[in-house]
């Protein structure tokens, strides 16, 4: 058993205060002391022009590229207690089937899938570090003809709408999918096809982003739960225990916690946990040479199998049954990893919204306030550092660009009787 | 740089081979304990950096025991039994799909 004791010395306050956090394990000899200089505490609030509620990929990104237009920028973020889709997620950069219902949110995507690979230079530039993003092209396994011809249809119906920036994909039958991909198993009946689609190491990019907007400048500020938000005078202040921020303009990228925090500045931001769940397996050579929508190869080897898609709340547990099936549909897909090694499951909660689009809202109450909540951070992380953070630095989200995004999609009028 | 407690003991012999080359045990041996017996250093290299590593913990948890024993790859030697006839090989790097 761990406890955690914290003790607060506000009095330093000219020097900034100091935390002592001080853990206590029953396991450990020792007892580790940690003290960290916290700057938040003074008596005047410190002011920024951005105030980042959130510090996961979705907020990490946003702060980033506004640092990179000069903003002065704060990441307000939970702590390591939040849910953290961040830490949670699949990795890919995934493209071919976004946009049923929103032409926009497809080429939005592309858009974002095309801007990756100068973002991840970007980063590596500044930071040194690799977030291995590779675009080698994405297949989605069919295990049976109706999964087949689901798959089809949905790509034909999501390039046939209206306003659709149309891209190629391709339907291949399984002698062509093993041309690409000889470790498939026999019960593979195809595959969609598209070369759009790759993927990343998340944990690398979630790393390089924090590291890459803090040498920016970015004050990162962990266990800064926000409580309380108050608009006065063009000016947003935001209370925490630990004390007061202000600034001009503010992001929500809380993740769930949009939907507490989007009312404090009139913003309606209806999203709900869904719940993923996931295994790696042991890091193994180097054979899968594209991306395949539930399993996918990390640069270092291990095999991720994916995902769940849940309604079962704010619960981040992992549970057997579907675990199972995950691991059943990889076996059945590439009969050999039936014999590697499970090393790790997990689950994580992704952000979704009714019409599993993102929400990009300003709000009219409160000009100034922004909000971001999509489940797709990794896909869309380039779009949100270089696309829309310079948006919120100006001030507007553009109706052209934005408008399809706006919460405001689902104030359907009531019906006349 | 191990030696055995008890080097009369009466456990018959057993025979299996490190990457093809034979190598003598005590029947109850793990393959981690009968490689340190036969004076080998490492058993595998890691997957991501590839440095060497032996047999530490001998009781399951440290995973650095791994071998490819009988053609499977990264098995726990400190956790299989020697047998005769036995085909061990270290584990060089990661382990193959289909070994």
């Amino acid at each position: 058993m761990i406890v955690s004791v914290r003790l607060f010395f506000g009095a330093l306050a000219d020097a900034g205060s100091f935390v002592l956090d001080r853990t206590y394990s029953s396991e450990a000899v020792g007892t580790r002391i940690r003290i960290e200089r916290q700057s938040m505490t003074r008596a005047k609030p410190t002011e920024f022009d951005v105030a980042v509620i959130g510090g996961g990929l979705m907020g990490s990104a946003i702060a980033w590229g506004l640092a990179k237009v000069g903003q002065r920028v704060t990441v307000l973020d939970e702590g390591d207690v939040a849910f953290r889709a961040s830490r949670g997620n699949f990795a890919l950069i995934w493209v071919q089937s976004k946009g049923l219902g929103l032409a926009p949110y497809s080429a939005w995507t592309m858009r974002s899938s095309n801007a990756w690979a100068g973002f991840a230079d970007a980063l590596k530039e500044q930071m040194g570090i690799d977030v291995c993003f590779q675009r080698p092209g994405g297949f989605n396994l069919s295990l049976s003809e109706r999964e087949l011809e689901n798959r089809r249809s949905l790509l034909q119906r999501i390039q046939d709408q209206p306003g659709m920036q149309r891209f190629d994909f391709e339907m291949l039958d399984p002698a062509r999918v093993k041309q690409a991909i000889p470790q498939i198993g026999p019960e593979v009946v195809g595959a969609s096809y598209s070369r759009y689609d790759g993927h990343c190491n998340s944990p690398r990019l979630f790393r390089a982003l924090n590291a890459a907007m803090q040498q920016l400048g970015v004050a990162y500020l962990p266990e800064h739960r926000v409580d309380r938000i108050e608009y006065v005078a063009r000016e947003f202040r935001l209370f925490s225990a630990r004390g007061e921020i202000r600034a001009s303009k503010i992001v929500l990228a809380a993740g769930i916690d949009n939907v507490r925090l989007g009312p404090m500045v009139g913003l309606d931001v209806p999203v709900r946990p869904q719940r993923g769940q996931l295994i790696v397996t042991e890091r193994t050579a180097p054979f899968l040479n594209y991306v395949v929508q539930t399993v996918r190869q990390t640069d270092e080897g291990g095999l991720m199998f994916g995902d769940s898609q849940e309604e079962t709340g704010a619960d981040p547990s992992v549970t057997s049954p579907v675990i199972s099936v995950l691991a059943n549909r990889a076996v059945r897909m590439f009969p050999q990893v039936a014999n590697l090694n499970i090393v790790r499951t997990w689950a994580a909660l992704r952000v979704m919204t009714k019409d599993g689009f993102p929400i990009y809202d300003q709000s009219e109450r409160c000009p100034g306030a922004f909000c971001a909540s999509c489940h797709s951070g990794v896909t869309l992380a380039a779009a949100h550092a270089l696309f829309l953070a310079p948006c919120i630095a100006a001030g507007d989200l553009p109706a052209a660009q934005f408008k399809p995004f706006s919460s405001r999609r689902f104030d359907v009028p009531a019906l006349a009787a | 740089m191990f030696q055995r407690l008890q080097p009369e003991a009466a456990n018959p012999t057993v025979t299996f081979t490190i990457d093809g080359k034979p190598v003598k045990a005590r029947a109850g041996d793990t393959v981690a304990a009968a490689m340190l017996a036969a004076g080998l250093h490492y058993c595998r290299t890691t997957p991501v950096s590839g440095a060497p590593r032996a047999p530490y913990c001998m009781m399951g948890v440290c995973f650095d025991c791994l071998v490819t024993v009988d053609g499977i790859g990264n098995r726990q030697g400190c956790l299989v039994r020697v047998r005769d006839g036995m085909q061990v090989e270290l584990q060089l790097g990661k382990r193959e799909l289909g070994r």
